[in-house]
């Protein structure tokens, strides 16, 4: 027991909570196992024997990924940040972008970008779909995949402090024609305002360039989504100049990223519901700056592939 | 207090615990099986499991705490209309009798499990106590336990002056428990599904009676999740009891699953093989604000368990078999020849 000045008030209940029911059955309870407590919660990180989080996610499998995608990321996309600062360098934040490209590139650049200037890890919030592939689903979640619920992102963000990313457009945002490209979708029912206002954490947009050009989508098959179960099917340009191969390769556009300074909301945390046109008015403000900053970008966007 | 499903390994561990605590004065257990465990003081009553005696016992020795651990989760130990029967019916009138006019009964604490809410893709990662399941259950056990979840429900609603408790444990590993997956770790290869390395959360046998117990002296009204601290990835809870796994289709895996259950291969029924795909975390934090500290997390858990395997591999199984004799535990009980100290 540290010393205490005279006079100090008492100090708080320790911290560690007591077996201790309303009779008294500390030793009585405790005597029921024969064996004393081996395992001290400190002890569990010795114990394992991967290094899978409570979302899936494993910094060893995300290196060796990081290690295949760097050269995609350097040499493919070229991707360039401006305003990195706007990141928290500890705790929660909700990172949102404009979303886009067929088959989006737009999560692993700014995914794989953060984790290699700043060194910390995010999760990826996406659509629930993955979980159920087999193989795919794995490692997508061993990357840092985490099925996009609130309950989950709230996790994430407020007991764990780590930083998240979602796209509010969800599906809408790669599912439009290449003919509405860099014009941002609905933002959902802005669903990630009352998520981060929850958290206690600000949101902080980051506007991408380059991404609509990496896959182009020409023509949406209403009958192909039906039948794969999916949310859209896209024929795209790729598809059509290297067949099936294009599903997976994406144009060399020039990535460019800028981080707008985050949002905070002057709301108070952990509140059952939140003014739904408050979170409304929030969302629609911060799409419309991300919107602008897009177009401020392409303004002084020389080139497709060159930047 | 009374402990029902007296016959089952939980019931007769739990009375085994409460008879060390000197608060609990009488224990009276209930079940058409006999105790699994010697017991010194626990008055053992034959009784169906439509509990239709309860009210008379209850009467007679001014009972004020039930423990309801005779609720069948493990859907390889009964099938069908008698799992049914125990679980709903069963439950339904336990609860009856404990609510009738008069009854002297204040605390109800009943042994549920993390099975009600099913495992899907759409899942949050931890159930909290208010989620409800994505989907409606397809399995006889999983729709049992909705079930019993809405009488406990209304049970508490109607009677204000009792506590009720319900406890949800997810998966028990342990040294002396026996469930599907203890048998599935006792084999050459444990079962896994091909490309799903889902989370998984254990519970240790000890936190199981620990949390019972102490839900029966403390005063914990509500729903609670109890399972081990933390996830670990079923890969992982292989390698660490030792054990390859073996990949089974990750399309119509049931089908593939029912001739090798069929030939006594595969131990999982369709609730647990389920678990192999997608895995299920739960929320445990209520349980532990209420007071309740756990003495194992999910991967203590596990290594407990391996330990205990890996004795078992070197001596043959160490558990003691215990037969009850009832002409010999009531001598020791009511003779007067007995001395018992204390008196």
């Amino acid at each position: 027991m540290p010393d205490r000045p005279p006079g100090a008030p008492p100090e708080a209940a320790p911290s560690t909570i007591d077996l201790t029911g309303p009779n008294g059955a500390t030793t009585d309870a405790r005597a029921l196992v024969p064996v004393p407590r081996e395992q001290e919660p400190e002890r569990d990180a010795e114990l394992r024997r991967s290094d899978v989080d409570n979302w899936g996610r494993s910094e060893r499998m995300r290196q060796l990924a990081r290690s295949i995608y760097d050269p995609i990321y350097t040499n493919w996309f070229r991707a360039e940040w401006e305003g990195l600062e706007h990141i928290p360098r500890r705790g929660g934040a909700l990172l949102i972008a404009n979303h886009a490209g067929a088959i989006p590139s737009d999560a692993p650049v700014i995914m794989h970008g953060i984790e290699k200037e700043l060194g910390r890890p995010v999760y990826g919030l996406a659509e629930n779909l993955f979980r159920a592939v087999p193989v795919i689903g794995t490692l997508w979640a061993r990357g840092g995949g985490v099925a996009a619920h609130p309950d989950n992102a709230y996790r994430i963000l407020h007991d764990e402090q780590q930083l998240a990313l979602v796209f509010p457009e969800g599906t809408k945002g790669p599912g439009k024609h290449y003919r509405d490209r860099y014009r941002l979708r609905r933002f959902g029912r802005g669903g990630f305002v009352a998520i981060a206002m929850r958290a206690g954490v600000p949101v902080v947009p980051v506007a991408v360039v380059g991404s609509e050009e990496t896959m182009p989508l020409i023509y949406r098959s209403a009958r192909g989504a039906k039948l794969l179960n999916v949310p859209y099917f896209p024929v795209t340009a790729n598809m059509m100049l290297l067949g099936p191969l294009g599903l997976l390769t994406p144009f060399p556009a020039k990535f460019r990223l800028r981080v707008l300074p985050p949002v905070h909301f002057d709301v108070a945390p952990d509140q059952e519901r939140y003014s739904r046109s408050r979170v409304m008015e929030e969302a629609e403000r911060i799409r419309e700056q991300l919107q602008q900053a897009v177009f401020e970008m392409l303004r002084a966007r020389r080139s497709v592939w060159f930047g | 207090m009374l402990v029902t499903g007296l016959g089952s390994f939980w019931g007769s561990r739990l009375a085994q615990a409460l008879e060390q605590l000197d608060e609990v004065e009488v224990i009276i257990g209930l079940d058409t099986r006999e105790p699994r465990l010697p017991l010194e003081r626990t008055e053992f009553v034959r009784a169906d499991s439509s509990f239709s005696i309860l009210n008379r016992i209850v009467h007679a020795t001014q009972i004020d705490t039930i423990l309801h651990t005779h609720l069948v989760v493990d859907s390889t130990k009964m099938r069908g209309r008698a799992l049914h029967e125990t679980n709903v019916i069963g439950t339904m009138n336990l609860l009856a009798a404990a609510g009738a006019a008069g009854s002297p009964v204040r605390k109800v604490i009943v042994k549920s499990s993390t099975l009600v809410y099913g495992s899907t893709y759409q899942d949050p990662y931890f159930f909290r106590e208010d989620m409800q399941r994505v989907h409606s259950p397809r399995t006889r056990v999983e729709r049992s336990l909705g079930e019993v979840a809405g009488f406990v429900r209304d049970f508490a609603e109607d009677n204000p002056h009792v506590v009720v408790t319900k406890l949800r444990f997810s998966n028990v590993l342990g040294d002396d428990i026996d469930t599907p997956f203890t048998k599935a770790f006792r084999r050459p290869v444990v079962p896994e599904i091909f490309g799903f390395d889902p989370r998984m959360q254990f519970t240790h046998e000890d936190d199981v009676i620990g949390a019972m117990v102490y839900a029966a002296l403390d005063e914990v009204p509500g729903v609670y999740n109890v399972a081990g601290d933390g996830t670990l990835p079923w890969s992982e809870v292989c390698a660490i009891v030792g054990k390859p796994r073996a990949p089974l289709a990750p399309v119509f895996t049931d089908l593939a699953a029912r001739p090798l259950r069929a030939a006594g291969l595969l131990d999982l029924p369709t609730e647990l093989l389920g678990l192999l795909r997608y895995g299920r975390g739960v929320d445990t934090s209520r349980f532990k604000r209420a007071g309740y500290r756990y003495r194992y997390s999910s991967v203590g858990t596990v290594h407990a368990f391996a330990r205990s395997l890996r004795l078992e591999k070197t001596i043959g199984d160490a558990r003691p078999i215990y037969r009850y004799e009832r002409d010999v535990e009531e001598f020791f009980r009511h003779s007067p020849a007995v001395v018992h100290e204390g008196d």
